[in-house]
């Protein structure tokens, strides 16, 4: 530690290389905390403690694929389970038939089994006591500069209404918020599934899918196949995975998100390594001679090494540090850039310690080489410029 | 005014870059040729010439550091051109899936074929409309089609835990008339009546179980595979069954999704659009399948293309250091050499140029060089998504287009560009004398 200003000083040498150099390790690291928020909002998606005590029952055949209602009944009696809500696809678009809204007609008790989405009790008293009243996400709210009373039109793809237009309308009464907008709620739209199945004549009783609430998570396995028990052999067989799980297979169904990532940061820091590690080479060919007169005042071989390894590992630190700083700064953009898609708006611990990591580790991959010809180094040799 | 002059530098040096990055390759050629032209033809460019060909000569001895140019930029390329040879990859194997003279028809505000549901009697009544052609026998060649999705286990993984989802697709005999670019490569079709099934080689290489002769289960029916179907598009990623079949199965009667006809000529689709929505019968929505296949493409590609572009911008921010680092050194340390030829009457362009063409000449391999590696890599991977407005799992090839191997180049060109402009104005702006004296 002693050596700081030593280390500092050297590294400062050559300002405007040291700090080109800088920039480039800054936008390494840039890079990687952005791309690291990105893999980590996939990998987190639908992971929530909540997540893992919701059982998600869809048809077995295809998800497309309606339930009938009378399950519900026989779900709820299954041992374990704590609460039992069922929702329907509604496949709305708002304005434009393209601008696709996940809007979902749902049951009376669905809010009560996602208690990590918060709803004004008042809100909460409008919604259940009218008919034709939905609850809007805050991120969608905020998107189309929606208030609580605004009349909301809304075309469904796929259900028309008792006309036989596929125009529908509602009265938005109340808004959905949750912690960090991460639940998913946040970004979709739930009106009441009985107003629904009465309005189109196509749905007829069906339900899209079940979602029950367990006691003891330990028991979801044994409960998922108590639920797919029920309607084996019949023209509706079902299957019960956990959410966390049913959320996890269709990202992986999207894009291998961590493949993606994980290759264009292998080629970002191969890059990275010879670009930092010629600097290095040419930062200690230049001050042969310095490392020199070091070495004659006293400084021991190790001690020469270890300064440079440690100016290298400084310079990596200094980058990364101010690069994942500039992270926090962006990503709450990129954030409300993605629609929600990317929940990360700041850089988790997880990712600071494997950045960290990854500098310490490439300060000293960069830092060996030109570190262990500074220790080899013959002073007389040096000095005379040979 | 040191600072306003860097400035102005620095803002032209930004806009000229997006102008070049959005050049067209003939207006590359001209630059080119006006290049040459004044190398050849006026004294200074001989000078350059002669400038940039010591430069070049001493390249070998700073192997290292020149090296630093080519991979950093060479990693910028092959991120980028591997990003957008996906979303090129994704956009092209929807756009090969419609064409001019195919008319897809679905129920009105349906944004995909699965959300879309049509009576028999209203596909027969699309079947009939004037503008469709008509086979040998004079039958209309329009092929009312049933897409449902299934789920199937994926390769590879737990037959329980990993289940994909396939678009199921019944059709009839017309769909085979429509489809002549659909071959089966494998086995036979399916027999109609019969719970067999043709799966799209695509479908094949993501699921398992879909070989020719085995059995498998999607729901709680038993199908067999007969045959493996390619048609190069988007099809490919479907299983193809008969209709009268996959209806019951998936409880939806006789109805169909979707009626897809072959228009009679280039003109016949108004006669046939026109046609349908006069009719009271009907409430549908029409348009070219090209039309349809495009725009469904459109999101996701564009978000892919917007991901490697950004990818791209902050790698090149890095490799654009980088580069700087390099030249300045460079520059450094021949900067008696070059203070003898400003000495001995040489000007400062010819200096300017002479550094400019060797960074963008590294540049240059730096590029070729990247886009090779991902060309090598990529070129032909398979990969597969959800495809946005339908519920299958698409796959698709990564393409490495000429016009991205292109954009790639003209990258690689414009971070050579910024990366020397910098060291080769300091080369020249260097007073002759101070330069002589150092060491």
């Amino acid at each position: 530690m002693k050596y700081l200003h030593l280390i500092w000083a050297a590294l400062f040498r050559r300002k405007t290389r040291t700090i080109l150099t800088l920039v480039s390790i800054i936008a390494a690291f840039l890079l990687f905390g952005l791309l690291d928020a990105v893999r980590v909002s996939f990998a987190e998606a639908g992971q929530s403690a909540n997540g893992a005590e919701r059982l998600q029952t869809s048809a077995r055949l295809s998800f497309i694929q309606p339930l009938p209602q009378g399950l519900g009944a026989q779900i709820a009696t299954v041992n374990g389970i704590k609460d039992v809500a069922y929702a329907n696809w509604f496949g709305g678009a708002y304005q434009d038939p393209h601008n696709q809204v996940f809007t979902f007609a749902v049951s009376p008790n669905y809010l009560d089994i996602y208690p990590e989405v918060e709803v004004a009790p008042a809100e909460r008293k409008a919604f259940d006591s009218t008919q034709d009243g939905i609850l809007a996400g805050e991120i969608i709210v905020k998107k189309y500069g929606w208030k609580v009373g605004d009349k909301i039109p809304l075309q469904s793809q796929i259900f028309p209404n008792k006309a036989g237009s596929k125009n529908w309308s509602f009265n938005l009464v109340g808004v959905m918020k949750s912690k960090d907008a991460k639940a998913f709620q946040s970004q979709m739209i739930i009106m009441h599934w009985k107003m629904f199945d009465e309005t189109t004549p196509y749905n007829q009783g069906m339900v899209g899918w079940y979602i029950s609430r367990v006691n003891d998570i330990n028991q979801s396995d044994r409960i998922a196949r108590a639920i797919d028990a029920l309607s084996a052999n019949s023209d509706h067989e079902t299957k019960t995975q956990t959410e966390q799980a049913a959320t996890a297979n269709w990202i992986k169904q999207m894009a291998d998100i961590g493949l993606i990532v994980t290759s264009i940061m292998g080629a970002v820091f191969f890059t990275l390594v010879l670009l930092t590690g010629n600097t290095m080479m040419q930062a200690v060919r230049e001050r042969t001679s310095e490392l020199a007169v070091l070495k004659t005042i006293g400084f021991s071989s190790t001690s020469v090494l270890m300064m440079v390894l440690a100016e290298s590992v400084l310079l990596l630190l200094l980058g990364g540090v101010i690069g994942l700083g500039l992270v926090s700064v962006l990503a709450p953009v990129m954030s409300s850039q993605s629609g929600g898609m990317i929940t990360h708006t700041s850089v988790g611990a997880g990712s600071w310690a494997l950045g960290i990591a990854l500098a310490i580790v490439i300060g000293l991959v960069i830092g060996i080489l030109p570190a262990w010809r500074a220790m080899r180094l013959n002073i007389v040799d040096a000095l005379a410029g040979r | 005014m040191k600072f306003v002059i860097g400035l102005v530098t620095f803002v032209a040096v930004i806009v000229g870059v997006m102008i070049f990055l959005n050049l067209p390759w003939q207006g590359m050629l001209v630059l080119l040729g006006l290049l040459a032209l004044w190398m050849v033809l006026t004294r200074r460019g001989q000078q350059t010439w002669s400038v940039t060909a010591v430069g070049i000569s001493t390249l070998p001895q700073r192997l290292g550091s020149s090296a630093v140019i080519v991979i950093g930029i060479a990693g910028v390329v092959a991120v980028l051109v591997a990003m957008l040879a996906m979303a090129n990859g994704y956009s092209e194997t929807l756009r090969r899936t419609g064409s001019e003279d195919t008319a897809i028809v679905m129920r009105g505000g349906s944004a995909a074929e699965v959300s879309s549901v049509l009576g028999r009697d209203s596909a027969l009544v699309i079947a009939q409309a004037p503008g469709i052609a008509r086979d040998d026998q004079g039958k209309p060649i329009a092929s009312p089609e049933l897409v449902v999705a299934a789920n199937l286990p994926m390769k590879g993984g737990d037959p329980e835990k990993d289940i994909g989802s396939v678009q199921l697709r019944g059709i009839g005999d017309e769909a085979w008339k429509l489809r002549t670019n659909a071959k089966i490569i494998a086995g036979r079709k399916f027999e109609p009546g019969k719970y067999e099934l043709v799966a799209g080689k695509g479908a094949q290489h993501q699921f398992a179980g879909l070989e020719p002769g085995k059995q498998i289960k999607l729901g709680n029916q038993i199908w067999t595979v007969t045959g493996i179907f390619a048609t190069n598009d988007a099809m490919d990623s479907e299983l193809w069954a008969d209709a009268g079949i996959v209806g019951p199965a998936y409880r939806r009667g006789s109805s169909v999704t979707t009626v897809f006809a072959r228009l009679a000529g280039p003109a016949a689709f108004d006669k046939f659009k026109a046609a349908l929505s006069s009719d009271p019968r009907l409430q549908t929505d029409v348009s070219t399948t090209l039309d349809y296949f495009s725009k469904q493409s459109e999101g996701t590609s564009k978000a892919i293309t917007i991901i490697g572009i950004v990818v791209g911008a902050i790698m090149a921010i890095g490799a654009v250091f980088g580069a700087l680092n390099t030249m300045f050194a460079a520059v450094a340390t021949r900067a008696r050499e070059i203070a003898t030829l400003r000495a001995i009457g040489f000007r400062g362009l010819p200096v300017v140029m002479a550094i400019m063409l060797e960074t963008m000449l590294l540049a240059l391999i730096g590029g070729a060089l990247g886009g090779i590696i991902a060309w090598l890599i990529f070129n032909g991977y398979t990969a597969s998504t959800l495809a946005a407005g339908t519920t299958g799992q698409l796959t698709f090839e990564f393409k490495v287009a000429p016009v991205v191997l292109w954009t790639g180049l003209k990258w690689a060109l414009a971070i050579g560009f910024i990366g020397g402009l910098f060291p080769a104005l300091r080369a020249a702006r260097l007073p002759v004398t101070t330069a002589l004296r150092e060491l």
